[in-house]
C-alpha cells in the first residue's frame, strides 16, 4: 500500500486504541514504585531501606516462591520450546514436500488444537493423565513416594503438544517459497543429503524456525489454561502464582515482576532486530 | 537397504511426521475419546468417575434434571456465546482503524508501529487481567481520574461500580485479544496493491465506496482468520471472568473448571467440556465455509 496522507479520523482512533493497549501496562509499572502494601490507591512513591524507590524490585528477589516460580517458568517455556521446535520443523518438512499416506489427516489433525479451546485440551489432558497415573500407580503398587504425580513433567509434555501446530504453520509459511533447484543444485555439485541439508536447507529456512521458537517460547510463557489443569505440587508457574495471589492480597512485588519482565523482552527483542538489520 | 530408504520419499515424509502424530495422538486425540468417555460416567461418593454409560449428564446440561427443569446450564452456555460475540464484533471495529493505519504508514515505520501491538502480549494474560482490576477496581484508577476531573468542574461524584462486573469481563476480554485481530487484519491489508486505490479512483469512486468495495472485500481473510483467533479463546476461557467479574458471571468455562476442582463432578465437567468444543467446530466449520479458509491465522 502507498504511503499517502492518512485522514485524521484514521490517525485519530490509531492513537485511541494505542491508549487503551497501553494504559494498563503503564498503571502497573507506576504502581510497582507504590508505598501502599495493599495496592489499592497509589500513595506516594516508596522510599525505603536501601534500595529507595526500588523497595519492591529488592522484595521481589529475596521472595523464594516468585524466584521459583520464575525458574519453573522459564523451564518450561525453555524445554518445550526446543523440543516443539525440531518436531514442528519436521512436520513442515513433511507436509511442505513430501507426498506420503494420510498426509491429509495429519494436516487435519495439525490444524485442530487451534480451533479447540484450551479448556477442553486440559481437562482432556487432566482426565488422561490422572486416570492412567492411578491405574500405573494401583498396578506397579508404588510406594506413596515413588508414585506418579502431575508436575513439571506433565507441563512440559502439554506444552509441547500445543505449541507444535504453531511452529509448523510458521515454518510452513516460509518454506511456501522455497526453491527446490537450490538443493538440487547442491546435490549435482555432490553433496550428500545430510551437508545440503546444512548448507543449504538449514539456513534458508533458519528465519522460519527461529520465528517459530519464539512464538512457542511466548505461548509457553503466557499460558494459563492448560497450565492450570496439568501442573502439580513444585511445579507452579509465575501466571499460577499471581492467580493464587489475586484471591488474597496483591502486593506491588506482583508489578516490579512484570516491569523487569517488560523490560527483559524488550532488550531481547532490540537485540534480535539489531542483529536482523545488520544482515 | 539405505539405498531404498534414499529413494522412498514416501517413508521420509512419513518418518519426519511420525514424532507429530505421535505427540497429537497421545495428548490430544486420546485425551478427547477419555473426555466422552468420562462423560458418559457417572461420579462417586468422593468425586471419583464410575464408568457406566448414561446420557444423564447431557440431559442435565439441556436443562433436565431429576428435580425438574432447570435451565441454568443454557443460561451459562447462551451468555458464554453471546459474550464472544460481543467480544468479537468489539475487536473487529477497534482493530480495523489500527491495521489500516499501520499499513497505509510509511514502510520503515510499520514495523515498529506493530511491535508496539505486541509489547502488551509480553506482560502476562493474568497480570494484564490484574491491571485492569487497578484500573477498574471502587477506589481504582479510572474512578479516582473521574474524581479528579470532577472536583476541578466543581460537580459531585460518585465512584462508579465498575468492577466487577459483566462489563469488566467484557473489557478485559477485549483486550486480551486484541492484537490477535489486528495482526491478520494488517497482514490482508498491507497486501492490497495501490493500484488497486488508483484504479477506484480513475473510475470516479469516493473514498467510502472505494473502501467498501476494496479494503473491506479484500481484508476478510484476515478478519476470518482473526475472529477464530479471538472466538475460540473467549468461548473457552475462565480466567477473565473468573478475575473481573467477581462470582457474577459464570461462563461455560468457568462451568468446566469448577466441576473438576470444586464440585468434583469430572463426568458433569467433561459433557459441559464437550458440548463446548462441539459448539466452536461447528461454529467454526460453518464460519469458515461461509467466507473462506482463515489462510491468515499463521501471520497471528
Amino acid at each position: 500500500m502507498s504511503a499517502r496522507r492518512q485522514s485524521p479520523w484514521v490517525v485519530l482512533s490509531a492513537i485511541l486504541v494505542y491508549i487503551f493497549l497501553y494504559a494498563p501496562i503503564v498503571v502497573l509499572i507506576v504502581f510497582s514504585f507504590n508505598s501502599s502494601r495493599t495496592n489499592v490507591v497509589f500513595e506516594g512513591v516508596v522510599n525505603q531501606g536501601p534500595c529507595g524507590p526500588f523497595f519492591w524490585y529488592c522484595e521481589l528477589f529475596k521472595n523464594d516462591d516468585v524466584m521459583d516460580a520464575t525458574r519453573n517458568t522459564l523451564t518450561i517455556a525453555l524445554t518445550s520450546t526446543f523440543f516443539s521446535t525440531i518436531i514442528g520443523t519436521m512436520a513442515a518438512l513433511a507436509l511442505q514436500r513430501y507426498n506420503f499416506r494420510g498426509r491429509n489427516a495429519s494436516e487435519t489433525m495439525l490444524y485442530f488444537p487451534i480451533v479447540t479451546p484450551e479448556i477442553v485440551m486440559g481437562i482432556g489432558i487432566l482426565v488422561l493423565f490422572s486416570a492412567s497415573f492411578g491405574w500405573i500407580n494401583s498396578l506397579l503398587a508404588l510406594a506413596p513416594d515413588r508414585r506418579l504425580t502431575m508436575g513439571m513433567g506433565t507441563v512440559i509434555v502439554s506444552h509441547i503438544a500445543f505449541s507444535i501446530p504453531f511452529v509448523t504453520l510458521v515454518v510452513r509459511a516460509r518454506l511456501h517459497g522455497f526453491d527446490n533447484r537450490l538443493e538440487e543444485a547442491a546435490m549435482d555439485l555432490g553433496a550428500n543429503e545430510l551437508t545440503t541439508f546444512r548448507k543449504v536447507t538449514l539456513p534458508l529456512i533458519a528465519p522460519g524456525v527461529l520465528a517459530g521458537a519464539m512464538l512457542a517460547f511466548t505461548l509457553s510463557l503466557d499460558d494459563f489454561i492448560i497450565t492450570f489443569f496439568t501442573t502439580g505440587p513444585g511445579a507452579t508457574t509465575l501466571p499460577i502464582y499471581v492467580y493464587g495471589l489475586l484471591r488474597r492480597i496483591v502486593t506491588p512485588e506482583v508489578n516490579a515482576l512484570s516491569t523487569i519482565w517488560i523490560l527483559v523482552v524488550l532488550i531481547v527483542v532490540g537485540i534480535s532486530q539489531w542483529f536482523q538489520n545488520r544482515e | 537397504m539405505f539405498q531404498r530408504f534414499r529413494e522412498n520419499r514416501g517413508l521420509q515424509g512419513f518418518l519426519l511426521i511420525l514424532p507429530t502424530l505421535i505427540v497429537m495422538i497421545a495428548l490430544l486425540v486420546i485425551p478427547l475419546i477419555m473426555t466422552v468417555i468420562t462423560s458418559f460416567g457417572q461420579r462417586n461418593a468422593d468425586g471419583g468417575v464410575i464408568y457406566t454409560f448414561t446420557l444423564e449428564n447431557y440431559w442435565r446440561l439441556a436443562g433436565f434434571t431429576p428435580e425438574g427443569w432447570d435451565d441454568l446450564y443454557l443460561r451459562i452456555l447462551l451468555r458464554s456465546l453471546w459474550l464472544a460475540l460481543q467480544t468479537t464484533i468489539i475487536v473487529i471495529l477497534m482493530a480495523f482503524p489500527l491495521a489500516y493505519f499501520i499499513a497505509r504508514a510509511p514502510e520503515r515505520r510499520r514495523n515498529f508501529y506493530l511491535f508496539l501491538v505486541l509489547i502488551p502480549l509480553w506482560t502476562n494474560f493474568v497480570i494484564r487481567i490484574y491491571a485492569w482490576v487497578m484500573i477498574l477496581r471502587g477506589q481504582g484508577v479510572l474512578n479516582s481520574t473521574l474524581g479528579m476531573f470532577a472536583g476541578m468542574l466543581n460537580l459531585p461524584f460518585q465512584p462508579f461500580d465498575f468492577y466487577p462486573s459483566q462489563g469488566a469481563v467484557l473489557i478485559g476480554m477485549v483486550y486480551e485479544f486484541l492484537p490477535f485481530m489486528i495482526l491478520p487484519i494488517y497482514t490482508s491489508l498491507e497486501k492490497i496493491e495501490p493500484n488497486l486505490y488508483e484504479a477506484a479512483a480513475d473510475l470516479y469512486a469516493n473514498p467510502v465506496r472505494t473502501f467498501f468495495r476494496v479494503t473491506v472485500p479484500l481484508s476478510m481473510p484476515g478478519v476470518v482468520a482473526g475472529t477464530i483467533l479471538t472466538f475460540v479463546p473467549v468461548i473457552g476461557t475462565f480466567v477473565v471472568s473468573d478475575i473481573l467479574g467477581g462470582r457474577q458471571v459464570i461462563l461455560v468455562g468457568n462451568l468446566v473448571q469448577n466441576q473438576f476442582l470444586s464440585a468434583r463432578n469430572p463426568p458433569f465437567g467433561s459433557a459441559a467440556s464437550i458440548i463446548l468444543l462441539l459448539f466452536t467446530l461447528a461454529l467454526t466449520l460453518y464460519y469458515t465455509r461461509r467466507f473462506g479458509l482463515g489462510e491468515e491465522i499463521a501471520a497471528g
